[in-house]
């Protein structure tokens, strides 16, 4: 019996779902989800392209199965890594032993875009800088999970996580009951524990929380409004904001109150005019003269940004052995990074066979799939790295796990990657599920929704499913955990793995 | 509650009633410049309402005369005119969607079906011979919205803001559609287009019928005055605008343990003027001057609800 089948069975009782279920049906299912999504008013700005701004990012209603045995083990692997980063953030913004130790390049920490100098030496409160992570993840093998990326500025989707388990609660109640699928939907009060238990000192002993966007012309304005309402807490813009002898207040019709923790949505250098830059008009002056005085707390901490950094990622798993004394859970994917001779020369030569990606892109932009790419784009891609090696990494195309989607001619296998939330406050919380992001394109491995990607609900089964470990989704081909072998004949669809921060994070 | 907020409540229902109010005063001039073609005086309706709109100035500077065409552009579809009908809807549904959650779902709604319905309209359907449907539907659409909030909304400060806004919005057009007829009404003429005229005042405030419930007697431009200022049976009048209005302020005082501040004394010196007034002194003064420090005295009360909420 092979390793996948667990995961394999966990699919049966969809199977016989999708087979019971006559396409019709699921068209119209889709229609109905469509539609609940807007109405609720579930958009995702789509920015250059021209037409409607305001899109609804496409759910697919199959749901993507993951066996709690799988999860926890990938749990495990998440928690350490976030103790990791954090760890890692308090260090370079404190004594800076990783880099005393010779274990990453000075330069590549202290002259990189992420990392802020006003942090340093600044203690913020309970020592944590990166209260909600996002890590993307993708599976290429039974038990074999990587890690894409790590998200520690603001990472976003974490609405559709719960949005979406909502949609599928209402339109398949009884597929839902027929498992035992973990619960989701305490995310926002674990996100408020999560704020509250991070308050300064100083603070109220119930203190007072707001989530700070920089408006509705956000594309995640949607997800700021659902997650401040499911919390009960004020979505502040800039100007509700405002900073007095040190102290945060935000302007209520019943005078100044007092702001404790801010859950900021806002990039670093829109925060504080006065600190960033001077020209952000959704920015609070004199924030960031509050923090260092330690009258407010910031989620996440401004500077949390250099640990996500894509240059600095191959360094993750030597910060777990660093700090932590520990062998690395997860996965890194190989990356060779430009700036490197070695790893350059490497990549020049092989460049039919990798990913090669802006180290500060974001959203699936600026990036070349080897195997897809024309050798024009190659020859441009060659250029952009001899003149600027510094700007850019490369990445082997990984076998990515597909999942049954739904598609205009019926069912077939698409790429997915996944996005759970990591919490850190007093302790670290996880809530069993996140964000599936599906390639709807067949044969892409872009997930982006700026990319044309969907999204599916991701079901943390309780036990190892129901029905008897069968076939499986043969149906679906290779649909579950290809090993990177297999994969190579199916080089088609194999180019690279998805990119993330499509969510704007 | 967040200043802003309750900025945005505030500003949503003055525009939402400030597109009513255009659209009751634009069918009301079409209807009088028809029935006064004959008798000459065509332009001045349009003069009048443009008056009443607080626009002249931004008028005069892009169009030449007050024609029918140039007065029901300006106030319809002229986007540099705040006070136009879709610059209105639009800048409603601006501040509904800055505030989607302090919102309920039907008032969301009504705002928003509106907005979508609007901007699906070809021009051709909100002028000319379809000018009155348009202007009928707009009267509908105001009162879907104000129907919605009234039914639907909890009785907390996110209603009183947005009561207020109603409420300081209508006060200001009263007044406005009175004092540019102000001359009608204080010579005691009897001509047959003066008399045309009255009905028309009354019909700007969906009155006339009013009128005749409330006096049983033929129109006298004195039982106007006093039905559209101190009667508090009209819920368009000056009186009922303004004690709401205190009203309002008061609650939300109350509410905040009894914080207050130079809004709700001005508030209430207004609400006991009205109260305790009488037509005859009013019109002794000059109903004139009366109405110029009424428009004045509640662009101050704005501008001081504004500074003790919103931006202190």
């Amino acid at each position: 019996m092979r390793a996948e089948d667990g995961v394999r069975a966990a699919y049966a009782e969809i199977e016989r779902w999708l087979r019971d279920t006559p396409r019709e049906q699921l068209d119209a299912k889709r229609r109905e989800a469509e539609l609940l999504f807007r109405r609720i008013g579930i958009t995702f700005a789509v920015y250059g392209e021209g037409g409607d701004p305001e899109r609804l990012i496409p759910f697919d209603l199959i749901p993507r199965i993951i066996t709690r045995s799988e999860w926890d083990r990938m749990a495990a692997g998440l928690r350490q890594r976030v103790r990791a980063l954090n760890a890692f953030l308090a260090d370079v913004y404190g004594g800076q032993e990783i880099i005393r130790a010779g274990r990453i390049p000075a330069a590549l920490v202290l002259e990189n875009e992420g990392y802020r100098a006003e942090m340093v030496g600044l203690k913020p409160p309970g020592g944590v800088y990166t209260h909600v992570s996002g890590i993307d993840m993708v599976r290429t093998g039974p038990d074999e999970f990587y890690v894409l990326e790590d998200n520690c500025r603001t990472p976003s989707g974490v609405s559709y996580m719960l949005e979406n388990r909502e949609a599928m609660l209402r339109l398949f109640p009884r597929l839902c009951a027929r498992h035992r699928v973990a619960p989701v939907s305490r995310y926002p009060e674990e996100l408020l524990e999560t704020l509250k238990a991070v308050a300064p000192p100083k603070a109220a002993a119930d203190p007072c929380v707001v989530l700070l966007t920089p408006g509705p012309y956000n594309s995640a304005y949607y997800e700021h409004c659902f997650l401040a309402d499911e919390m009960g807490i004020e979505v502040v813009e800039g100007a509700d904001l405002c900073v007095e002898n040190d102290v945060v207040h935000m302007r209520t019709t019943a005078g100044p109150r007092r702001v404790d923790v801010i859950y900021r949505r806002i990039d670093d250098e829109f925060l504080d005019p006065k600190a960033f830059r001077p020209d952000s008009l959704v920015g609070v002056p004199g924030l960031m003269s509050a923090y260092r005085a330690g009258n407010v707390a910031l989620a996440n901490a401004p500077g949390a940004g250099i640990a996500d950094d894509k240059a600095v990622y191959p360094y993750v798993p030597e910060m777990i052995r660093f700090y932590l004394g520990e062998e690395p859970l997860l996965a890194n994917v190989p990356t060779y990074l430009c700036d490197r001779e070695e790893d350059r020369r490497y990549v020049l030569s092989n460049l039919d066979k990798l990913v090669v990606k802006l180290a500060k892109g974001s959203g699936g932009y600026g990036m070349m799939i080897g195997p897809h790419a024309t050798r024009d784009l190659r020859e441009e891609f060659r250029a952009r790295i001899l003149a600027r090696p510094g700007d850019y990494i490369a990445q082997p195309t990984l076998a990515l796990s597909t999942c049954p989607t739904v598609v205009e001619q019926g069912i077939a296998p698409r790429h997915v990657d996944l996005r759970p939330f990591i919490l850190s406050g007093k302790e670290i919380r996880i809530v069993p599920g996140g964000l599936t992001r599906v390639a709807i394109r067949e044969g892409s491995l872009v997930v982006n929704s700026s990319q044309g990607g969907g999204t599916k609900d991701t079901w943390i089964l309780e036990d190892e499913g129901p029905g008897a470990p069968a076939e499986g989704m043969q149906s679906q081909g290779q649909s579950q955990g290809q090993s990177q072998g297999q994969s190579q004949s199916q080089s088609q669809s194999f180019g690279s793995q998805s990119q993330s921060q499509s969510m704007g994070g | 509650m967040l200043s802003r907020t309750a900025d945005s409540l505030f500003w949503l229902a003055r525009y939402t009633e400030r597109a009513g109010n255009v659209a009751r005063g634009l069918a009301v001039a079409s209807r009088m410049a028809a029935v006064s073609a004959g008798l000459g005086a065509e332009d001045d309706e349009w003069r009048s309402l443009l008056t009443a709109s607080g626009g002249d100035a931004s008028f005069y500077r892009k169009y030449e005369a007050p024609t029918a065409e140039a007065v029901v552009h300006w106030l319809v579809f002229d986007l540099d005119n705040s006070s136009g009908i879709v610059a209105c809807i639009e800048a409603a549904r601006r501040n509904a969607r800055a505030v989607r959650t302090a919102l309920t779902v039907d008032m969301w709604e009504s705002l928003n079906d509106t907005w979508n319905q609007m901007r699906a309209m070809p021009p051709e359907a909100m002028e000319g011979e379809k000018l009155a449907d348009f202007l009928g539907w707009v009267r509908e659409r105001v009162t879907l919205f104000n129907g919605a909030a009234h039914d639907t909304m909890l009785r907390n400060e996110a209603w009183r803001f947005v009561h207020l806004g109603t409420m300081l919005e209508r006060a200001d057009n009263t007044a406005r559609l009175l004092d540019v007829k102000h001359h009608l009404l204080t010579e005691e003429a009897e001509g047959a287009v003066d008399y045309v005229q009255w009905q028309a005042v009354l019909r700007s405030v969906s009155a006339l019928r009013s009128y005749h419930w409330v006096y049983r007697d033929r129109l006298t431009p004195r039982r106007i005055a006093e039905l559209m200022i101190l009667r508090p049976e009209l819920p368009r009048s000056l009186m009922a605008c303004f004690a709401e209005v205190a009203e309002t302020l008061e609650a939300i005082a109350l509410d905040q343990g009894g914080r207050r501040g130079e809004c709700h004394r001005l508030a209430g010196t207004l609400q006991a003027q009205l109260r305790y007034g009488r037509i005859e002194a009013i019109m002794e003064e000059g109903l004139h001057a009366f109405l110029t420090t009424m428009i004045e005295r509640t662009a101050a009360l704005g501008g001081e609800i504004d500074a003790f909420y919103i931006r202190h």
